[in-house]
């Protein structure tokens, strides 16, 4: 498969804190590639640095989105070539309806939004057309609901790459189900997949996976063999110094090359 | 084309809708101080008197009990660049009643305009009376709007109002709505308005719950851009028992625009109690670039946060 995105050692720091560095690795049309690691360990940033939130413009590496360079590209530059991002908390919009902000996507690339486009994207994220698309993404909706909307939105843009932060945070069960739908619609229509998480349950949606510790990639590769790994050595890991951390994960780099 | 047609033209150009050949729907169309134009229903009566040049009195009684089932549509304007229109309106809501009105007020080729509205509004026991108020002002920002209502709410009686101002320039407005509320009465009184160019925007609401069990809701939104200022003076004050109230300010500013927010709110019983809030800032960030990952660019983002806010 196409690769549709390619990481180069991308690095960022914030103020004076290396948030991640050396950052390598692609993303196939129609594939998941999942980013796991735990709390604070920089997913989320690597996330924001790809969709070109502002704060986050890496300072090294290069992002190649369809063989282009799209480091000089602004979020909404990004976003009209077929990036997007489903956030981890969406936010309120205080008075936009859900009918609004589904079409938002639709319209921002001159396309025409229909009202059956929009019952759709709904009914995939298990939830009612009627009850729904003339509320507001405002307070009267829960986290997980707006989180429901957040996948629908993504839905009906039909990206080529998405970026899902954190798609399980937040969310029920059932939900949960809903989540598993919509990845799979996601790949029948060929888009690309960066999922960020931090829970292995996800990993089962996923292709190939990067295990990230520390802002640095630990190991890639085979979801189940990361899972595995990531169950047995970061999950209970008390190393908390960042010295400490880089030679346990020199450690571990160099037995991981040992039993390849 | 006679003067009642471009009211009624300016009129469907800023929103409006066209009911004024509906017999089942009662309007006044008023142009300065010439009625252009006004119809009735059952239990609604309005009288109108022209006083000196470009004043206007306008008196509406709402019989005990009617419940007025179409709203009621009142259109108030000035059409050439310059004049002067003055209303001094009188409103008294029977017991029981319930009537909605629907105010748009246009100014669609100001230069140098002013609209003064005075109005006194008394709704009596277990009332309803809902006002919502639109404005256009045209494109030059020469229009001066002095808006000033005093509002007396008997027992179990409700009083919803709504001031907004969503397109072009705002020019200058002064907005001072004042609201004494007896026992389990409610009043809900709302202000959003953007402001653009140097436009002057003052708002001051005001409430005194002052029956037991009374409600108040004052929530006044604001967003300015260029040299545009803003004021919100609101004012909530309790005085008897389980009155529960909460006061608004939010306003949104950008380039030059200056704003300032004065929530206050007074407790005069021990089982009354008042919460506010008061916001004044840029577009939230996380908000603008989350509509930019759907690919609008910052100034979109930023009008459909906006629009949002003032419709919310």
């Amino acid at each position: 498969m196409k690769n549709i995105l390619e990481i180069e050692n991308l690095g960022l720091n914030l103020g004076s804190n290396k948030v991640f560095s050396d950052v390598s690795f692609t993303i196939s049309s129609g594939e998941v590639t999942a980013v796991i690691g735990p709390n604070g360990c920089g997913k989320t940033s690597l996330a924001y640095s790809i969709m070109g939130l502002k704060e986050y413009k890496p300072e090294q590496g290069s992002i190649f989105y369809k063989d282009e360079n799209i480091n000089k590209y602004s979020i909404d530059e990004r976003a009209r070539k077929g990036i997007t991002l489903a956030w981890q908390e969406p936010p309120r919009l205080e008075g936009v309806s859900v009918r609004k902000f589904l079409a938002l996507g639709l319209e921002s690339q001159k396309k025409e939004v229909t009202e059956e486009q929009l019952e759709s994207v709904l009914k995939e994220v298990g939830m009612s057309p009627h009850l729904y698309l003339d509320r507001n993404i405002d307070d009267t909706l829960s986290g997980g609901e707006r989180k429901r909307i957040e996948l629908a939105s993504i839905l009906i843009m039909e990206p080529e790459l998405v970026i899902l932060d954190e798609p399980d945070s937040g969310v029920d069960i059932v939900a949960l189900n809903n989540i598993g739908t919509v990845i799979n619609k996601l790949k029948e229509k060929n888009t690309g997949i960066l999922m960020i998480t931090h829970s292995e349950e996800m990993l089962k949606y996923a292709d190939k996976a990067v295990l990230l510790c520390h802002g640095e990639i630990l190991k890639k590769g085979d979801p189940q063999e990361i899972s595995v790994f990531y169950q047995k050595e970061c999950r209970d890991c008390e190393v908390d110094d960042y010295k400490s951390h880089r030679e346990k994960r020199q450690q571990m780099q160099a037995e991981v090359k040992n039993i390849g | 084309m006679d003067d009642y047609k471009m009211m009624v033209n300016a009129y469907k150009e800023a929103g409006g809708e066209d009911v004024f050949s509906d017999s089942e729907v009662a309007h006044v169309v008023l142009e300065r101080d010439n009625v252009l134009g006004s119809h009735e229903v059952e239990g609604l009566e309005v009288n109108i008197k022209k006083r000196e040049k470009g004043r206007v009195q306008v008196e509406i009684e709402v019989a005990a009990a009617a419940v007025i089932k179409n709203p009621v549509h009142m259109c108030f304007g000035v059409l050439p660049e310059k004049g002067l229109q003055i209303i001094d309106m009188e409103v008294n809501i029977g017991r029981g009643a319930e009537i909605e009105v629907l105010a748009d007020c246009i100014f669609p080729n100001a230069s140098e305009v002013k609209h003064i509205m005075e109005a006194e509004i008394n709704l009596a026991e277990n009332s309803k009376y809902t006002y919502r108020e639109n404005h256009y002002h045209g494109e030059e920002g020469g229009v001066e709007v002095q808006a000033e209502a005093e509002i007396m709410a008997a027992p179990n009686s409700y009083f919803y109002s709504v001031f907004s101002l969503l397109q072009g320039r705002a020019g200058k407005i002064s907005f001072d709505y004042q609201a004494d509320l007896d026992a389990h009465s409610t009043l809900e009184m709302l202000a959003r308005i953007r402001g653009n160019n140097e436009d002057e925007i003052t708002i001051r609401e005001a409430g005194v719950l002052r029956g037991k069990g009374a409600r108040g809701i004052l929530d006044s939104k604001i967003a300015l851009q260029d040299k545009a200022s803003g004021e919100i003076l609101n004012e909530l004050t309790a005085c008897a028992s389980n009155a529960q109230g909460h006061v608004d300010c939010t306003e949104v500013i950008k380039d030059e625009a200056t704003a300032r927010a004065v929530p206050i709110v007074n407790v005069e019983h021990p089982e009354a109690k008042i919460t506010h809030e008061a916001a004044i800032g840029s577009v939230d960030d996380t908000k603008l670039q989350s509509l930019m990952s759907r690919g609008l660019n910052e100034e979109e983002a930023t009008e459909v946060i906006v629009q949002g806010m003032l419709k919310g």
